[in-house]
């Protein structure tokens, strides 16, 4: 069985959000670009499967949609472990653009398993994953927070509102992933990285897509009121704001 | 023309967030001067449907299918868009909850559809359709245009109030049939927890993190929920220490939370775990250290221990439901 694990690259959560060009894009300068927590999860979840031989893993792919510029990014999930990378050469437009790229990708090169994460923390969109399995009519399962392979056969486990469920489904299929999937991220050892340079990463050229979305333009999130203090010594003062300021309790 | 809603059952039953959606949608509608068309999936005896008219449904598709009893994303996918092109849905309206994640991106690229995902507002303006977006995790927020014809919205919960209209609907029974063939998900086996409000529905939250010190000492915590009728929580650390099961664990890495109290104690406020609360209607923070960043997420704040403050706390909400 083949692997893919689709990669995005965001801001890391503690970079100061800045825009330029009238608030229409945001300011790249100094920003610390991380690989999508989601997907190193579930990269470190691929390659957990990989090292038991008993699991028949042949390989670990990544892809990612992106310039030549988000090259590094591939460059820490080969690092990691990942035995080759996809380049598709764009900026990445909406989402139903960059899943149409990575469906294509996928067509060409066959891979059984699909992960993707549930959602990319720069536009929140939680789409990406659904959107390539309907584009190759294959089965995806989404909110997957575990997956294992029992005699051959991928078996996952997803979220409902209230519970959890042990599914499966016939591969080709995309798994989209949140917590649960990897305890903590795998990190690139030295052999890792010394290895990376001797790892193939393929660069295709970008099949004609239109996306469907835009952003015109980002605000910064409203000021929060000031916070009103109140005194450790009568809490009992906060029930009652919260009963007849807020109106919440 | 219609505003097309998807009204997931919880064993037959509406949540809160189902009448949210609704409500959401007949907004939608009076703005582009259309009707909603509710579509159910699944065994819901009539007088639940009925209460879909309540908040402004027009119609109430209903299917009963036993194919579709379990989700199969693409199955679900299909259906929903076969019933969007009978009713020419101009807006489709789901949950952003798990359900709404696993099926409107199918349905956006089968419909050829824009999705403004997670969105909690109604949309700033019709032509061109622009949608108020939370992004980056909350640090910004974005006018997002859907340019194609058909749009796809997907509402976070706990985000729009709900309209009563007093209204009623036509109940339509469809059969649309699937073919066994097509369900490919299997479903082995199931997990359910039951007896507490889940996290997500939850109107009040009472939350625990590192301040609270050992997995011995959540009895008030838990006791505040408790008596406020809400759901407790808990910041990454003590989860990964196993003080408090996973699935009380919130922020970027966790649940995406928007009740209409977050209750905050022993949390220093940290961004990625502001990023799962910060859409909270008010939010309290509890703790010993007046610089702490929660204060400034805040609008309540107590600087004190968290022993001595959760006690007083249980004993004002017991006084006040007296
Ligand atoms: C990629 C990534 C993703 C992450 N995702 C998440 C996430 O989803 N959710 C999350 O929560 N974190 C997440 N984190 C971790 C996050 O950065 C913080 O480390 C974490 O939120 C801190 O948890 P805490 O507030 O419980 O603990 P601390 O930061 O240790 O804060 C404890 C607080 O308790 C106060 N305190 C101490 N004693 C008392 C007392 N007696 N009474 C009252 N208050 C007291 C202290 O003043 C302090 O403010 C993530 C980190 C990374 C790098
Ligand atoms: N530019 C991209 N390249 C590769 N994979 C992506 C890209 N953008 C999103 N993804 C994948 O889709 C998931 C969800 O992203 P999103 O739909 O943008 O929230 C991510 O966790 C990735 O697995």
């Amino acid at each position: 069985m083949k692997i893919l694990v689709c990669i995005s690259n965001v801001p890391d959560t503690t970079t100061k959000i800045k825009f330029t060009e009238g608030n229409r894009s945001i300011d790249t300068a100094g920003i610390q670009w991380v690989i999508n927590p989601w997907d190193e999860l579930s990269l470190t979840r691929a390659l957990e499967l990989k090292d038991d031989p008993a699991n028949g893993i042949k390989s670990v792919t990544v892809a990612h949609v992106g310039p030549g510029s988000s090259e590094p990014t591939i460059r820490k999930a080969l690092a990691i472990g990942a035995d080759d990378g996809i380049r598709i050469n764009s900026e990445s437009a909406d989402a139903y653009y960059v899943a149409a790229q990575l469906a294509e990708v996928i067509k060409k090169e066959h891979f059984d398993i699909v992960l993707c994460g549930i959602e990319s923390s720069d536009f929140n969109g939680s789409m990406v994953g659904g959107m390539i399995s309907e584009y190759l009519g294959i089965p995806s399962v989404s909110a997957v927070s575990g997956i294992k392979i029992e005699n051959g056969q991928p078996i996952l486990i997803r979220e409902i509102d209230g519970g959890k469920e042990v599914v499966s489904v016939p591969a080709p299929f995309v798994a989209i992933v949140q917590k649960g999937i990897a305890k903590e991220p795998r990190i690139a050892a030295m052999r890792g990285i010394m290895m990376t340079r001797t790892k193939p990463v393929k660069v295709f050229e970008p099949v004609a897509a239109e996306p469907l979305t835009e952003i015109t333009i980002f605000e910064k999130p409203a000021p929060r009121t000031a916070c009103k203090f109140i005194d450790a010594e009568n809490p009992a003062q906060l029930i009652e704001l919260l009963q007849n300021e807020a109106k919440v309790i | 023309m219609s505003v097309l809603v998807y009204t997931e059952n919880w064993e037959g039953k509406f949540k809160k967030l189902t009448f949210e959606l609704v409500s959401y949608a007949s907004e939608i509608a009076k703005m582009v001067n259309s009707s909603v068309t509710a579509v159910s999936i699944g065994k819901v005896d009539e007088t639940e449907l009925r209460k879909l008219g309540n908040y402004g449904a027009a119609k109430i598709i209903s299917i009963e299918n036993n194919h579709l009893s379990t989700l199969d994303n693409q199955a679900y996918a299909i259906v929903l868009g076969e019933i969007a092109q009978k009713e020419t849905a101009s807006v489709i309206v789901l949950s952003n909850n798990n359900t709404g994640k696993a099926v409107a991106p199918r349905l956006s690229v089968r419909l050829k559809a824009g999705i403004g995902s997670g969105v909690s507002k109604l949309p700033l303006s019709i032509i061109p359709f622009t949608l108020y977006k939370r992004t980056y995790s909350g640090n910004a927020f974005a006018h997002v245009v859907i340019k194609s014809e058909i749009k796809i919205l997907t509402l976070a919960q706990n985000s729009f109030s709900l309209i009563e209209t007093g209204s009623s609907a036509t109940i339509v029974k469809m059969d649309i049939p699937v073919d066994s063939y097509l369900i490919k998900t299997k479903v082995n086996d199931v997990h359910k927890q039951t007896g507490r409000i889940l996290l997500t529905d939850a109107d009040v939250v009472v939350s625990g993190g590192r301040g609270m010190k050992s997995p011995d000492n959540w009895a008030p915590l838990v006791e505040l929920a408790s008596v406020l009728g809400g759901a407790t929580a808990c910041s990454r650390p003590v989860s990964d220490e196993g003080w408090r099961p996973h699935e009380e664990h919130t922020g970027q890495t966790g649940k995406i939370i928007a009740p209409n109290l977050y209750i905050a104690v022993g949390i220093s406020g940290a961004t990625q775990h502001l990023a799962g609360i910060s859409s909270s209607r008010y939010i309290v923070a509890i703790n010993t250290d007046k610089d702490a960043p929660i204060f400034e997420a805040a609008q309540y704040g107590i600087v004190g221990d968290a022993m001595k403050v959760l006690p007083k706390l249980v004993t004002a909400v017991k006084e006040l439901k007296k």
